[in-house]
């Protein structure tokens, strides 16, 4: 009879923003970076936790991987006197090294653009360039000439509506790593969307590091220098001794 | 076979610097050039960072050459005196050029500048070669032509300071190996390469050196520029990449040895011509890059201007 009553009440109850949250996670949280490394794919997988009965309205999720981000330089090569050369460039404060988008559906009908000035979900938006117009009066194809490069490279990509998402409640994504990764922390956001608004976010983190030899070289490079390079001007001499001794021995 | 590359960042195959390192280990065993002006280039088509492109091709380049020297020390092609010579120069002129790289690196434009050095240098040098062995060549092929001295006298062996050089038969000056070592070396430190394609053709034009002792001498001096170069990038900029180089010196050293096996069985102008071809191809290949429209206008390079 109670259960009963606290079921009709909360059906009664007018449905606000926290009734739908998210729970998830990732295959892995780290990626280990060792020789024979070849990209890696890690499996997102989450669901909707509702305390309500779903509102109306279509819910979307929105998926975004983020690479550790730096200050760019992007130049634009100009004919001069008959040869290409780097003529114009554009100094980029900070874009992210990989930047990978999966949705549920086609990215303009499930986000509002305010919704996205906030979050800072799209390619274009995770590219921060303050000031850039100051730089060139074209400053906007310099940006859009970035996101072209990098598209090419497999860094930036938009998938949309490669996430599956089962009776609006389940959902999973694979999203790719590839070969040529940065070292550093990963961001993974996933959002909740409903008719354009956010709904609920999350935040979780991919910790992408060299491992092993790897490792090894990296560290002594940085921390060694001359020992290092030392160490491989030795392995070119011996090497190269070894070679010369080994076709003697062979001729005869 | 995918393998990772701990200072470039990316992930290549094992197979295919193994490869390129043969290929180019050949040449330079073959035709007594470090093989830097052709490892360069083909480590960049690859995608590999043009820094560390520059400097690992040059530690690789140390162990082709340090093969390649070995096997023409046996054959005693290697004019020890004149190769200290032509390093003293050298390391002078690799000074200046390194401060002038600097300098070009700041004002922005050192690629154009890399690149235009190597079309000049290149083009100059593989004409120059190229029709000069095509002469030598058609003398050769005419019964009852004059026959060719080995070297004429000019104003070069006016100079004083005279040396005796008993493996190329030489009793010159050494102020000219002086300032071709260091000319080569200037050329070297802003082209990020050994240097032997224009020490070559120097000595043997310039100094009158004869072709088999050219190979073993060059290959000698060029060991001590390239390793110079080397430890300069690996402390200066951490852009040595330790596992590219053993894959590309693997390939290499083997390439130097059969390379240097081949060169001792072709004529000296045989051995010019194919040369020269080889150093007009590539001239060739970067004028196009710079007279064609590129597909991509952009290029990205992290880091913010200077």
């Amino acid at each position: 009879m109670i259960r009963a009553a606290i079921l009709w009440l909360l059906l009664a109850v007018p449905v606000c923003a926290a009734t739908e949250d998210i729970v998830a996670g990732l295959s892995q949280n780290r990626v280990s970076i060792t020789a024979d490394f070849e990209g890696s794919e890690i499996l997102i997988y989450g669901a909707v936790r509702r305390t309500a009965p779903a509102p109306s309205g279509q819910l979307h999720v929105i998926i975004t991987v983020e690479g550790p981000s730096m200050p760019l330089t992007v130049r634009k090569k100009e004919r001069v006197a008959g040869i290409w050369i780097n003529n114009e460039s554009v100094q980029i404060d900070s874009a992210p090294s990989f930047y990978a988008i999966a949705t549920t559906g086609r990215l303009d009908d499930i986000l509002t653009e305010t919704e996205n000035l906030r979050h800072q979900i799209t390619i274009p938006r995770a590219i921060r360039s303050v000031g850039i117009s100051d730089q060139s009066q074209n400053a906007g194809d310099f940006v859009e000439a970035l996101i072209r490069v990098r598209e090419a490279e497999n860094r930036y990509r938009l998938n949309e509506r490669s996430v599956q998402f089962t009776q609006a409640t389940l959902f999973r994504s694979d999203v790719l790593l590839p070969a040529n990764l940065i070292e550093g922390l990963y961001r993974v956001r996933i959002f909740l969307t409903r008719e354009g608004q956010v709904v609920d976010k999350i935040e979780r983190q991919i910790n992408v590091r060299k491992e092993g030899l790897e490792r090894f070289l990296f560290n002594m490079s940085r921390d060694q220098p001359l020992l290092y390079g030392l160490l491989s001007l030795l392995i070119a001499v011996i090497a190269g001794y070894g070679a010369s001794a080994a076709f003697r021995l062979a001729k005869r | 076979m995918q393998i990772f590359l701990p200072i470039a960042d990316i992930s290549v195959n094992a197979f295919l610097l193994l490869g390129i390192g043969g290929v180019v280990g050949f040449l330079s065993g073959l035709f007594g050039v470090g093989g830097g002006f052709l490892i360069t280039p083909l480590l960049f088509f690859i995608g590999i960072p043009p820094a560390i492109a520059v400097a690992t091709g040059a530690n690789q380049v140390v162990a082709s050459s340090v093969s390649g020297v070995l096997a023409q020390v046996k054959r005693k092609a290697v004019d020890f005196p004149m190769g200290f010579v032509l390093l003293a120069g050298g390391l002078a002129g690799s000074a200046v050029g390194v401060w002038v790289f600097a300098r070009l690196t700041a004002a922005g434009q050192v690629d154009l500048f890399v690149q235009l050095s190597y079309v000049l240098f290149l083009g100059l040098i593989g004409m120059t070669m190229f029709v000069e062995s095509l002469n030598a060549m058609r003398r050769i092929n005419k019964p009852g032509a004059p026959i060719r001295r080995s070297h004429t006298h000019n104003w070069v062996h006016g100079l004083p300071f005279k040396m005796k050089f008993r493996a190329s038969g030489l009793y010159i000056s050494i102020l000219p190996p002086l300032g071709v070592g260091a000319l080569v070396g200037f050329l070297a430190a802003i082209m990020g390469v050994g240097g032997g394609f224009i020490m070559v053709p120097a000595m043997i034009y310039l100094l009158g050196m004869p072709t088999k002792v050219v190979i073993g001498t060059s290959l000698f001096q060029i060991i001590f520029v390239t390793a110079f170069t080397t430890l300069m990038h690996a402390v200066t900029a951490n852009t040595v990449d330790m596992m590219l180089a053993v894959l590309l010196i693997l390939g290499g050293v083997i390439g130097a040895q059969i390379g240097a096996q081949v060169s001792g069985r072709l004529k000296a102008e045989q051995l010019r011509i194919l040369l020269s071809l080889l150093v007009l191809g590539v001239a060739g290949k970067i004028a196009l890059d710079l007279l064609l429209r590129p597909a991509e206008l952009y290029t990205v390079t992290p880091g913010l201007l200077p």
